[in-house]
């Protein structure tokens, strides 16, 4: 049965040509990302001061920076960052909006309203101030970073969530399962929560990009992931200040961040398209 | 209508209540007074001295009463002074930088609105055209891009190789002696990187939008009868069509005012504009915690003051918004 469901789901996603294109981006940085001991020309913190600000050559296929380090193998190990802020903080959302959720959902009454509340208060921060806030007071950690672009960045999911559990929960087979003597919890995670999930999905891969973007704005204020680590965001930064003398130190770390995200949003509508078709050119 | 207006307002304070809970309880539950912050650097300074301090700020007392003693003063329009050294109220820093922040966003916002709503309704009417395509590839790009870098190669291009735009603040050094019209020119000069650029992210978003609306509306039945009664399709798609999916959009451009003004933060560092962001930014960093608290909390009033202007107006178009 979830046999043919994923074939069903693959042969809708596949006619979707941008879609695709998405997927096959994510998979290479992934590739790309776990082959980074390999595939890095250099030593990402290597510094090398006989080669300081070089222009793209052959040696260096794009370049060095301040301390004549290799900007490829910069960018190639801090795709590893960049991912892994995306995906924990996502995770972390993820797991905060769709408990909220389902249980504002599935209990309905004063619950819903005291947790729908909650997600209307949080929608009216100017998140990022928030995010800027909170990180700055913190000291500026990749954890840290990761928690609260996470925190912050749920309420989306929870509403989708209690949307789709409103919707499913007076169906026959959640009745069944209640009528069975289930417990409120097995219903929930069990039999409402699967069958809800298919927006969030589509929702968190958005989620992804989004957060990468977040990370990179909080780099460029200085205060996102710290060097030495390197995240794109922060070898944008560094390059900023000697843009007019060395464009590609900012340039292809922004490049890459770019078709990173593009990559994501590409495979999330793919995916959303491919999950519903009656969502097809949804509202996005 | 006015029970409608009546009970969306009265919805706003506990939201607006539960928004200044929140942020006064992360700010003074962050490790590191401010006190500390001002002291850490000189031995000289005793431990009685750094209790005088936060005596005088009073932040040695509870967290609630402390909360208490600011919200009563926020009644009264006090958002308290600020801990830095000019020690001015923080009505007065934020209401010199309020404006500045609030034009370039309005701008941007009728850039936005001005551009991406044609681009969504020709994309949606001419579906899978080569503009409908064109536009698609610029939305995907345009939402991926990160503004801040795009911001850092015009400045590049644009001010420094070929020295058409200036890249900081908002006014020229020779500003004082210019005329009405010289003034206004150098001013708009100074705006279009910024204003372009903090457009940019929600143009694409909005072109989206607009287009996914159209689509859906031409679908509906009501489309079909005005077709069938044999309107031209000039009358039926930009008067019948267009007024159902221009609806959404209000709700959309409200809901777009926080990322605005968090935007703010970036463009204001870039380009050195004397804006809330750069303010909030700084205060952050030198845990101003009065100016932080008054940052967030004008925030929370222009978005909520932007949600409700779109709930209004959209339930003064739908009245079936009114009657639920």
């Amino acid at each position: 049965m979830k046999r043919t469901l994923f074939r069903d789901f693959w042969r809708r996603f596949k006619r979707h040509r941008l879609g695709l294109i998405g997927a096959i981006i994510v998979f290479i940085l992934f590739a790309v990302s776990l082959a980074a001991p390999v595939l890095s020309p250099y030593d990402p913190s290597y510094i090398d001061i006989k080669s300081i600000l070089e222009p793209p050559s052959y040696e260096h296929p794009l370049g060095t920076d301040q301390l004549g380090r290799d900007v490829l193998s910069r960018i190639i190990w801090g795709g590893r960052i960049s991912l892994m802020v995306g995906f924990v903080a996502v995770g972390i959302a993820m797991v905060i909006g769709v408990f909220l959720g389902a249980v504002a959902g599935y209990y309905g009454g004063y619950v819903d309203t005291i947790i729908m509340r909650f997600v209307d208060i949080m929608l009216c921060f100017p998140t990022f101030f928030l995010i800027l806030a909170v990180v700055a007071l913190l000291e500026p950690s990749i954890w840290n970073i990761m928690v609260v672009i996470g925190a912050t960045g749920w309420m989306g999911m929870a509403r989708l969530i209690r949307a789709e559990i409103l919707s499913i929960k007076e169906r026959d087979y959640v009745l069944a399962a209640r009528a069975l003597g289930s417990s409120h919890a097995r219903i929930i995670w069990r039999h409402i929560v699967p069958n809800a999930m298919a927006p969030v999905l589509v929702a968190a891969t958005l989620g992804v990009a989004a957060a990468i973007l977040t990370e990179s704005a909080l780099s460029f204020l200085g205060i996102g992931v710290q060097p030495p680590t390197p995240s794109w965001g922060n070898i944008l930064t560094a390059g900023k200040d000697s843009i007019e003398v060395a464009w590609w130190l900012s340039f292809y770390p922004g490049m890459a961040i770019l078709i990173t995200v593009l990559g994501y949003n590409l495979l999330g509508e793919g995916i959303r398209d491919a999950i519903d078709p009656w969502l097809r050119e949804g509202r996005g | 209508m006015a029970a409608y207006i009546l009970k969306r307002l009265l919805l706003m304070i506990p939201i607006f209540l539960g928004i200044t809970v929140i942020s006064f309880a992360v700010l003074h539950l962050a490790p590191g007074a401010p006190t500390e912050m001002q002291t850490m650097m000189q031995p000289k300074v005793s431990l009685e001295a750094r209790a005088r301090l936060n005596a005088i700020y009073g932040l040695d007392k509870p967290l609630h009463i402390q909360y208490f003693d600011w919200l009563k003063r926020l009644v009264r329009f006090d958002f308290g002074r600020s801990f830095s050294s000019d020690n001015r109220p923080v009505q007065e820093k934020i209401m010199e930088r309020l404006p500045v922040t609030l034009f370039i966003n309005i701008l941007s916002l009728v850039l936005i609105l001005v551009v991406a709503v044609p681009i969504g309704i020709l994309s949606a009417v001419h579906r899978y055209s080569l503009f409908d395509k064109a536009t698609t590839l610029f939305v995907f790009v345009g939402f991926a891009t990160p503004t801040f870098w795009l911001a850092l190669l015009l400045m590049l291009v644009f001010g420094v190789h070929l020295d058409w735009l200036p890249i900081s603040g908002l006014k020229s050094l020779n500003y004082e002696y210019l005329g009405f019209w010289g003034k206004v020119v150098d001013l708009g000069r100074h705006l279009i990187l910024p204003v372009l650029l903090s457009a940019f992210g929600g143009l694409a978003g909005l072109s989206r939008y607009m287009r996914g609306n159209m689509l859906e509306v031409i679908r509906q039945d009501y489309i079909l009868t005005a077709r069938a009664k044999g309107l031209p399709e000039k009358v039926v798609i930009y008067k019948h069509a267009l007024r159902n999916a221009l609806l959404p959009v209000v709700t959309v451009l409200g809901l777009s005012i926080p990322g605005l003004i968090g935007g703010s933060v970036i463009f204001e560092s870039i380009f050195a504009i004397p804006g809330m962001g750069q303010l909030f930014y700084g205060a952050v960093m030198a845990r101003d915690y009065p100016v932080v608290m008054g940052e967030l909390v004008i925030g929370a009033v222009l978005t909520l003051t932007g949600n409700l202007v779109a709930d209004i107006s959209y339930a003064l178009v739908d009245p079936r918004i009114r009657v639920r």
